[in-house]
């Protein structure tokens, strides 16, 4: 399943085109450090491309969470509203934030790669 | 505060490679490169201290001699606390006052036979210096000792390790300091700290430092903790910090620590006066504040940080949040700050504006969790 990633540290599954999958990566959760709260967007809300679709919030900080793509949101993870250390625990899988149906899918066309992700993480 | 200094340019305390070498996450923090968490994480070593014991370095923080028969009486005309009572080997919390009764810094004064330590805070400490140079140095010594660490060891188990390493030093009771031995190595440590937890904190002379951290940390009840869960755990405590809770635009009646001011240094003591300010904070001693500190603790999920506003049924800003997060002991939203007083008994019910939507809390008596300090 292709994965793609922004400059702010969001990963997005694009393999389902009506219900892309976006979380943080293990990078972003390693620097938010002890992840207590999220705050997901409602179930039908369309957003455009980097506006804040939602909030993620540590012990110490909080982050807010960018569209990687525009679009519909379709569906939230409840399980990690519940247990917000699952974007810790399992950034990638569990931990996903929530699903988005894109309304333009050539949008990905601008985000990171595995490889110029890994490049921009070492970077920092 | 100021902007941080370049990497480079960052000051780093005897503990630095350590920390490195412990994979530590560091942080700039008044002008010193300083360890915010380790690899175990804020939550963990916040456990960690609340459970057993975690160790702290804590060595940016200032540390002061003031040297001559005559300090005590000096150090009363900066503070408003009984300095001149304060028995050998006592320690005492002290606030730095300016002419309005707002707060320069707060400290920790101990009286030793021939002189008194004080500890200031990290990002005062060059002020500090400059105001007690400038204000008593005529009527006693001041010595900073840039030449020594500091090193919190702080939870229930920090007297059976600290008993382990150095017998005396578990007859101490809560703000009372010793000269001791641990693992060998010369050091004074007080019964004190800044998590509401037992524990002790130790200066030793930077050269030791290291070993003397080595030889805690390898007590099976001891880890590290960072400043992230110092501050989480200060929090829950109910203890101000600088810069947050207390500045120069507070005071300490507003703040809520009337009782560091001892009944000597209030009107009708015997040194009733005499500190910058007085006559703001006898009045408000006297005739109450607008507005006081409180603790509140919120029943959603979301944290209630820094800057918050905190609004009436009506939604009139009626005061701000100085310091929040999600308390990890209490399990809920926690936070301090100031309201007006109409609005400050335990029990109230205010809501928090986060992200344009209000939160209820309450305000609670701090602390938040139990004080457990070892009163003997």
């Amino acid at each position: 399943m292709p994965v793609l990633y922004t400059s702010d540290h969001e990963w997005i599954a694009t393999g389902d085109a009506d219900a892309a999958t976006v979380g943080i990566t293990t990078h972003a959760q390693d620097a938010l450090g002890d992840v207590v709260f999220v705050d997901l967007p409602a179930v039908g809300t369309t957003f455009k491309k980097g506006e804040v679709a939602g909030v993620v919030e540590s012990v110490k900080a909080a982050a807010d969470l960018y569209m990687p793509i525009g679009g519909e949101v379709v569906e939230v993870n409840e399980a990690l509203r519940a247990d917000p250390s699952l974007a810790n625990s399992d950034p990638l899988g569990a931990g996903w934030f929530f699903k988005v149906r894109p309304s333009d899918a050539s949008e990905t066309a601008s985000l990171l790669d595995q490889a110029a992700y890994d490049a921009l993480v070492k970077e920092a | 505060m100021a902007d941080s200094p370049p990497a480079a340019a960052m000051l780093k305390t005897p503990l630095h490679s350590l920390h490195v070498e412990l994979g530590a996450k560091m942080v700039p923090f008044a002008g010193y490169d300083m360890p915010v968490s380790y690899p175990a994480g804020i939550m963990a070593e916040h456990r960690q201290c609340r459970e057993a014991a975690a160790l702290f370095d804590v060595s940016h923080m200032g540390q002061v001699r003031l040297v001559g028969s005559d300090a005590a009486a000096a150090l009363e005309t900066l503070v408003p606390v009984d300095v001149v009572g304060l028995g050998v080997d006592k320690q005492r919390y002290a606030l730095f006052t300016n002419d309005a009764g707002g707060i320069l810094d707060d400290l920790m004064v101990t009286r030793r036979a021939d002189h008194l330590f004080l500890v200031v805070n990290a990002g005062c400490k060059v002020a500090d210096i400059a105001h007690l140079r400038a204000t008593i140095a005529s009527r006693c010594r001041v010595e900073p000792m840039p030449d020594h660490a500091l090193l919190a060891l702080q939870g229930p188990a920090a007297a059976a390790v600290v008993g382990r390493l150095a017998p005396a030093l578990s007859q101490l009771t809560f703000m009372t300091g010793a000269e001791a031995r641990i693992a060998g190595i010369d050091c004074f440590a007080t019964r004190s700290g800044y998590t509401g937890e037992d524990g002790f904190e130790i200066s030793v002379a930077a050269r030791d430092a290291e070993a003397l951290a080595r030889a805690l940390l390898a007590e099976p009840e001891v880890a590290p903790a960072g400043l992230g869960a110092r501050d989480t755990l200060r929090l829950e405590a109910g203890l101000c910090l600088y810069g947050h809770e207390i500045d120069t635009t507070t005071t300490p009646i507003e703040a809520g620590l009337t009782w560091a001011i001892q009944k000597v240094r209030r009107p009708g003591g015997e040194r009733a006066g005499g500190y910058p300010g007085a006559t703001t904070i006898e009045r408000q001693l006297a005739q109450g504040t607008e507005r006081k500190r409180v603790g509140l603790v919120g029943n959603e999920r979301a944290p209630v940080r820094e800057g918050a506003a905190i609004v009436d049924d009506a939604g009139i800003a009626i005061g701000r949040v100085t310091s929040g997060t999600i308390g990890p002991s209490v399990g809920k939203p926690v936070a301090l700050a100031y309201v007006s007083t109409a609005l400050a008994a335990a029990g109230t019910r205010l809501d928090a504006e986060v992200r344009g939507k209000r939160q209820p809390m309450q305000v609670v008596p701090l602390p938040f969790t139990p004080h457990r300090y070892f009163r003997g």
